[in-house]
C-alpha cells in the first residue's frame, strides 16, 4: 500500500513538474502577453493542481490535505485574478467585452 | 553531491545574479520587480536554513509589503527619474562605490566565515529556560519572553514610521483620507477576490497568531496577513481608508504597545522586573499581548501603506 501510494506521489508530482516546465518554455517562447498568459495559468492550474494531488497521498487527512486543497484554490483563485488584470492592462483598445467576436473580424 | 546541495548552490546562484541584476536595472520599476523574487528566493533560502519564522516575515513583509511601499515610491519618483541620471556620479566615483560595497561585503563574509567552530550560540541557554514561560517555539520565547524589551521597541518603532508619512501631508488635506494606495480601473475580478479573500485571510491570520506559541508563526506575519486583505479591500473600492483624524483607529494603533508597556510595568511589582512575566501567568499574557500587537500593527501596516492624508474631494473624484 505505502509502495503504490509512493509511486502515485512520483508520477503525479512529476507530471506536474512536467506541466511547470512547459508553461515556462511557453513564457519563454510565445509571441505575446496574451498567449504568455495562457501558458503561465496552464502551469498554475494543472501544474499545481497535480502536485497537491501527488502530495494528498503522503500527507495526514483531514488537516494536511484540506491545507494542500485550500493553497491550491486560493493559487487558483489569484491566478484566475492576476491573468485577468494583465489580460485588461494589455487588451487593445479595439477589444471589447460586450462584443467576443469583435477582435477577429476586425482582422487583428 | 546531493539534490539538497544541488538546489542550495542553485537557489545561491540565482540570488546572487537576481542581486547583480536589481543594482544594474535601468529604471527604479524594474528595480522593485526584481526586489520582489529577490524576497521570495531569500524566502526559499531562509526555509532551507529551517528558519521558518524569518520566511515567513521575509515573504510577508521583506518582499510583500516592502515591495508594495517601494512600487509606490517608484511610480512617484518615475518622472524624475531620466533627470536624476543625468547627474549620476562619474564612473570614477561610481568605482570607488562599488569598491567599498564589495570590501563591506568581504569584510562581513571573512567575519562569517571566520567564527569558531562550533560557533556561539544561545540557542541551548533558550532551550532550557523555555519550558517555564509555556511557550514550544523558542522563536516566540525568545521575542516576548527572553529580549521582550526588543520586541516592545519594534512594535513601537512603527508608530514614529506612520507619524513620518502622515507628516508630509499639507495642512489643509490633514482631515481627508489617505490616498496612495493605488485604485485600478473597477473590474469585477477585482471585486471578486476582494469579497472572496478576506474571509480566508483573517482565518489564516487568526491561525498564525494562535500556532505562535508552538510553531513557526505570530503576531508580524499575521498582522501583515490582515493588512494585506485590508488593503485589498480598499483598493477594490469596497471600503475607504480612514480619515487618519479618527480617534477609534488611533486608538487601535496604541493598543497593542500600551498593553505590552502596561504589562511589563505590572511585572516590575508582581516579577521583581520590567517585562517579567509572574509565575505561570506566562502564556496567557504573552498571548494577550500577541493578540493586540496584532491589531495594533495591522493597522500601523495598512495605514502606511495608505500613504499620507489628501484632501477629501480628490479623494472622492476618484471614486
Amino acid at each position: 500500500m505505502r509502495l503504490a501510494l509512493d509511486i502515485f506521489t512520483i508520477v503525479m508530482v512529476s507530471l506536474g513538474g512536467l506541466f511547470f516546465l512547459a508553461g515556462t518554455v511557453g513564457l519563454l517562447r510565445f509571441p505575446d502577453t496574451l498567449t504568455r498568459l495562457h501558458a503561465l495559468t496552464e502551469a498554475d492550474n494543472l501544474g499545481l493542481g497535480l502536485v497537491v494531488l501527488g502530495l494528498l497521498a503522503q500527507t495526514s487527512w483531514p488537516l494536511g490535505a484540506l491545507k494542500l486543497i485550500a493553497l491550491w484554490l486560493l493559487a487558483l483563485l489569484s491566478g484566475a485574478v492576476v491573468a485577468q488584470f494583465l489580460g485588461a492592462a494589455v487588451r487593445p483598445a479595439d477589444w471589447r467585452t460586450d462584443d467576443v467576436s469583435g477582435p477577429r473580424e476586425d482582422g487583428r | 553531491m546531493s539534490v539538497g546541495l544541488i538546489s542550495d548552490v542553485v537557489l545561491i546562484l540565482l540570488v546572487l545574479s537576481l542581486a547583480v541584476w536589481i543594482t544594474i536595472a535601468r529604471t527604479a520599476y524594474r528595480a522593485v520587480v526584481g526586489f520582489v523574487a529577490y524576497g521570495l528566493l531569500m524566502t526559499l533560502l531562509w526555509v532551507r536554513l529551517a528558519a521558518l519564522d524569518v520566511a515567513m516575515t521575509e515573504a510577508a513583509l521583506g518582499s510583500g509589503l516592502t515591495g508594495i511601499l517601494l512600487f509606490a515610491a517608484a511610480a512617484r519618483l518615475a518622472p524624475f527619474e531620466a533627470a536624476e541620471r543625468a547627474r549620476a556620479p562619474a564612473p570614477a566615483l561610481r568605482l570607488l562605490i562599488g569598491l567599498l560595497c564589495t570590501l563591506v561585503a568581504a569584510g562581513l563574509a571573512a567575519v562569517v566565515l571566520w567564527l569558531p567552530e562550533p560557533a556561539p550560540t544561545l540557542a541551548p541557554l533558550v532551550a532550557e529556560h523555555l519550558p517555564p514561560t509555556g511557550l514550544r517555539n523558542p522563536v516566540t520565547g525568545v521575542l516576548l519572553a527572553h529580549r521582550a524589551i526588543d520586541t516592545l521597541l519594534e512594535s513601537m518603532v512603527l508608530l514614529p514610521a506612520l507619524i513620518g508619512v502622515w507628516s508630509v501631508a499639507a495642512d489643509a488635506d490633514w482631515s481627508g483620507r489617505p490616498g496612495s494606495l493605488p485604485r485600478p480601473p473597477a473590474s469585477d475580478a477585482l471585486t471578486l477576490l476582494a469579497r472572496i479573500l478576506p474571509p480566508f485571510g483573517v482565518l489564516v491570520a487568526i491561525h498564525l497568531v494562535w500556532i505562535g506559541a508552538d510553531e513557526p508563526g505570530g503576531k508580524f506575519q499575521a498582522a501583515a496577513v490582515l493588512a494585506a486583505m485590508w488593503v485589498l479591500v480598499m483598493m477594490a473600492g469596497l471600503q475607504q481608508p480612514p480619515a487618519v483624524v479618527s480617534r477609534g483607529w488611533r486608538g487601535l494603533l496604541v493598543v497593542g504597545a500600551s498593553l505590552f508597556i502596561a504589562i511589563g510595568i505590572a511585572g516590575i511589582w508582581l516579577a521583581d522586573a520590567f517585562l517579567a512575566y509572574p509565575k505561570g501567568l506566562a502564556k496567557p499574557l504573552i498571548i494577550a499581548i500577541e493578540v493586540a500587537l496584532t491589531g495594533s500593527v495591522a493597522v500601523a501596516l495598512a495605514l502606511l501603506l495608505s500613504g499620507p492624508p489628501t484632501r477629501a474631494h480628490r479623494c472622492e473624484a476618484g471614486r
